[in-house]
């Protein structure tokens, strides 16, 4: 069965017809192009299909479309303003908290969250917002320093 | 003299790492072409059975299915990874041996479509007895897995002797006899495997996967679909994550690349998180007997090792797993004499395989643990104990290994003092503990899967008028960051920016052959590639600057984006126009560079397993907390130094560091592959536990150089050595904390409430294997140790010059 839905995806609103089964991860991905948000379990385990809907990060493998209709939805392609990376990105970049970087996303859009709710977290703070993303690379040491870098930044300080 | 460099050593970004953090980079399974169709794969539901019948013939008929395919639509011929387990079926045709053995494939216009379609295929099969342990196994040789192999059920077994033994033991004053388990474990990289095959209307094939290895795919899809390699192209996709678990060719990719060539569409097959656990390829089961014989000074005098393997359903990379389980023991420490029993044997489990640190972790789990037993019998620290038994450098081990430098002493050092070890150890108060546990690995397998004369990895370097530098080369990038460590390097050869340069990497049309990321190999093979390739673009580029500036070209050097004379700066051009001017004398610049690893492979049979061109080395101290009520082990911190030969980029060097600590401490405290009635008991990344940023603590990483002469700048690797050490560790910490040894691994709480109940009974506090599997190893094939022996003068290393 099709349906028709309406979406506001990093801003732009987006009209299509689509299965009614499909999630919305699947929908973002195979309808919208939006392949940077990825799937590692499609079950709701890992967190890597993390995206925000008002803000709050939600597993996109476990929402359907006509749940988020009228709401925002916020992807990692969003994160970037006019080709200015976020800072959680471009620490993510710096200090290498992206290895595979297939985790990445989910981790960007649920660190961002926390940072607009705690801008000054403290380590475990940052380690209980991640709780719920997996990553097999890094061993979590460089994320959770890329958080607090970015959060630092995103308060005008600077690197010691 | 000393080095210069300008990029060797610099905490740089990736080059990949901006297309990370958008989401830009292009996964498999993010891949989309006009008129895609979708796979799936039918897969066994029983362990071991017999097929009598196959019935596509619903399916077929179902609306949106494009095409169907058994295995009898595939030529018949058996594949596998190595060349001696050729065992493989992609779609098995007379027999499954595991739950998920793929039997039929279906492509469609989407996946839902071909998921129903795979239920509309009617199998029939007879149920066979299901061989479930290493016991049942070798209990059972009427019950046959495989018609090959050294033995009903025994897929290899292999016998070594470097000396006597046993009059090492005769003259020892302390002799051990330790059992140890280590179960099995999966990688879980966190990108399913997928693949996108395009089998055009000119019959040639291009598969996009999520591989490790292309080269060996490429190889072997030649071999499968029984067509010309050269009409194959294979380009790994950026891999969200490997650890050894994308190292294999797949069915998948077989099956997409034939439902390509009959639907004349492009097919994608992407595994879901349930198969993955099944296509698995991960760390075996082991179980182990060790002894080890000691002076009272600590020194061992000999050892035996003792290992069984449950190797699951295929061969796999198993034959290798086999040999690396006696491998390494002997690099780290003085061994004089020693002897390696090892068995692999065929399960109706998933095949194991490589995972980071490949059959060598199961051992130094062992040995590490054992060398701890030791220590407190005879009175002596660990750290020390280890110490007074450290290899040197620039020699043989007893098995023929060639060790050149070796950073451990210097890690030691490191790691006791930043931990605080020496007020610490014995001194913490009930509960808490402390451990060490030292490890070596490999920089790079020595010989090939397939031994040929051929370069094991190829890189071509080429620059134009554009001043713009292109790498291209076969190794792929898994996030450890192999096409960075090139434009790092050719970067510092060519004294330019690594963002001045693009990295084409994995491409087995457009790129030199690069046998693929495994054995910690990329960074030193197609890193000593590089920089062959690059040295000969610079060379010619100095040869056309040289004769502009009217200067000797041995005068010039490349920095700063810059060709000029060394000891006039002001005279020189830029690193555009030195190129504009090389291309004007030479014609179009590119240039290869190929590696080969020395050849230093023992005179024996399996000889060829071990042999590296240099080892890294690693100590790790782990404290711990372990909660007496729950059995809860709680690593609190971690230190550990690791002897890198020299960080080409330290960040990258931490970041593997760190991931190894984490993924050792993932297997020693909560990981492990367990089946029921063949059936795995926890296909899910919920049930199967695996750290989170809550369970992973602070890691506290020190790197040491050792400056290897066989390294590019003097490199050893850093992606799978670290994860050894951490596991022996925390075995080591809890007993430490509690005084109960777990010898078997995972160190899981229900088992340290075993060992603190046994202590309260009075009992030794020891919960680990009380026996071993009945098995007769073949004698022993007994060849002269190599003990002490100096490393030869002049390894011979192929196309060094």
């Amino acid at each position: 069965m099709q349906l028709r839905v309406a979406l506001t995806v990093n801003g732009e609103r987006r009209e299509l017809i689509t299965a009614t089964h499909k999630t919305l991860l699947e929908v973002l991905r195979e309808d919208l192009d939006l392949t940077g948000t990825k799937h590692g379990c499609e079950l709701g385990e890992c967190g890597t299909c993390t995206v925000l809907v008002d803000g709050e990060p939600t597993l996109s493998c476990l929402a359907l479309p006509v749940e988020c209709q009228g709401r925002r939805i916020e992807t990692v392609e969003g994160m970037a303003e006019n080709g200015r990376l976020h800072p959680l990105q471009q620490a993510f970049a710096e200090l290498g908290a992206a290895q595979c970087g297939y985790c990445t996303p989910g981790i960007l859009l649920t660190a961002k969250a926390l940072l607009a709710e705690t801008p000054v977290p403290t380590r475990d703070e940052i380690r209980h917002a991640l709780a719920g993303n997996l990553c097999r690379c890094t061993g979590y040491t460089k994320i959770l320093d890329a958080v607090e870098l970015a959060a630092l930044r995103m308060r005008g300080g600077t690197r010691p | 003299m000393t080095k210069r460099f300008s990029v060797i050593g610099q905490s740089l970004p990736k080059i990949d790492a901006w297309a990370k953090v958008t989401g830009e980079t292009k996964y498999a399974d993010d891949l989309t072409l006009p008129r895609m169709a979708y796979g799936k794969l039918l897969r066994s539901p029983h362990p071991h059975a017999r097929i009598v019948r196959i019935d596509t013939t619903r399916a077929v008929a179902l609306p949106g299915v494009h095409a169907v395919i058994t295995g009898h639509d595939l030529p018949r011929v058996k594949f596998g990874i190595l060349p001696v387990s050729q065992d493989e079926e992609a779609l098995c045709t007379d027999k499954v041996r595991m739950v998920g053995d793929p039997v039929a494939a279906v492509a469609a216009v989407d996946e839902e479509t071909a998921e129903r379609a795979t239920e509309l295929i009617e199998v029939e099969y007879v149920p066979l007895p299901a061989l479930m342990s290493i016991e049942d196994a070798l209990k059972h040789p009427e019950v046959r897995i495989h018609e090959y192999g050294d033995g009903p059920n025994v897929h290899k077994a292999v016998a070594l002797q470097f000396g006597d033994v046993d009059a090492a033991f005769a003259e020892s004053d302390l002799v051990r006899e330790d059992v140890f388990f280590f179960e099995g474990n999966t990688h879980l990289p966190l990108e399913q495997h997928a693949a996108v095959a395009h089998w055009g209307p000119d019959g040639k094939l291009t598969l996009w996967s999520s591989t490790q290895t292309p080269h060996y795919v490429h190889r072997l899809l030649g071999k499968i679909l029984d067509m010309p390699q050269a009409h194959i192209r294979v380009i790994a996709a950026p891999v969200g994550g490997g650890f050894g678990g994308k190292l294999d060719p797949f069915a998948h990719e077989i099956a997409a690349c034939k439902l390509s060539q009959l639907t004349g569409r492009p097919v994608k097959i992407a595994l879901t998180r349930e198969e993955v656990f099944y296509v698995h390829r991960g760390r075996h089961p082991v179980l182990m007997w060790v002894k080890t014989g000691f002076r009272k000074d600590g020194a061992i005098t000999g050892m035996h090792f003792r290992t069984w393997l449950d190797g699951g359903a295929y061969g796999s990379y198993g034959v290798a797993s086999t040999f690396y389980t006696g491998a390494l023991q002997t690099v780290t420490y003085k061994v004089p004499v020693y002897k390696f029993e090892g068995a692999r044997i065929f399960t109706n489990k998933p095949p194991c395989g490589p995972k980071r640190g490949h059959g060598t972790p199961q051992p130094r789990f062992a040995l590490e643990c054992q060398l701890d037993k030791a220590a407190e019998q005879l009175g002596l620290d660990p750290a020390d104990m280890r110490r007074r038994n450290l290899a040197d450098p620039f020699t043989k081990t007893a098995n023929h290994l060639t060790v050149t430098t070796i950073g451990l002493g210097e890690c030691i050092d490191r790691v006791v003092e930043a931990s605080g070890w020496p007020r610490k150890w014995n001194a913490l108060p009930r509960g808490k503990g402390i451990g060490i546990a030292c490890s070596s690995y490999l920089t790079g397998a020595g010989t090939a899967v397939y031994w040929n004369d051929m370069p094991h990895s190829g890189v071509v370097v080429r620059a134009d008028r554009s001043g713009g530098v292109s790498i291209l080369c076969g190794a792929t990038d898994i996030g450890q960051g192999s096409d960075s460590v090139l434009a790092y390097l050719v970067a510092e050869v060519l004294g330019i920016e690594p963002k001045d340069i693009r990295v084409h990497a994995a491409d087995t049309d457009l790129t030199p052959v690069d046998l693929g990321s495994y054995s910690s190999r990329v960074t030193l093979m197609a890193g000593n590639a590089a920089i062959q390739a690059a040295e000969r673009l610079r060379g010619r580029i100095f040869e056309a600057v040289a004769r502009k500036l009217e200067v000797d070209a041995s005068r010039l050097v490349a920095r700063d984006r810059r060709v000029f004379v060394a000891d006039d700066e002001e005279q020189g051009v830029s690193f555009q126009d030195a190129v504009a001017l090389g291309e004007s004398l030479h014609g179009v610049l590119a240039f290869p560079g190929s590696y080969a690893p020395p050849k230093r492979a023992g005179k024996y049979k399996g000889g060829g397993v071990g042999p590296s061109p240099c080892y890294s080395y690693s100590a790790c101290v782990v404290e711990v907390d372990v909660d007496e009520e729950t059995g809860d082990v709680k690593p609190t911190e971690v230190w550990i130094a690791h002897d890198i030969g020299r960080a080409l980029n330290p960040l990258l060097v931490e970041g593997q560091v760190e991931g190894s600590v984490y993924m050792g401490l993932g297997e020693v405290l909560m990981e492990e592959q367990v089946f029921r009635k063949g059936v795995h008991k926890i296909p899910s990344m919920l049930e199967y536990k695996s750290p989170t940023t809550l369970e992973t603590p602070e890691i506290h990483t020190i790197l040491v150089e050792t400056d290897d002469p066989d390294g590019p700048f003097g490199a050893k690797e850093a992606g799978q050595g670290p994860l050894l050490p951490v596991i022996p560790a925390v075995a080591n910490a809890v007993w430490s904390a509690v005084g109960v040894r777990v010898d078997e691994i995972p160190i899981t709480p229900d088992k340290v409430l075993k060992g603190l109940e046994l202590r309260r009974q009075g009992k030794t506090p020891r919960v680990g294997p009380e026996r071993l599997p009945l098995f007769t190893f073949p004698a022993p094939r007994a060849v002269e140790s190599a003990f002490g022996h100096p490393a030869d003068d002049i390894a011979v290393r192929p196309f060094a010059s």
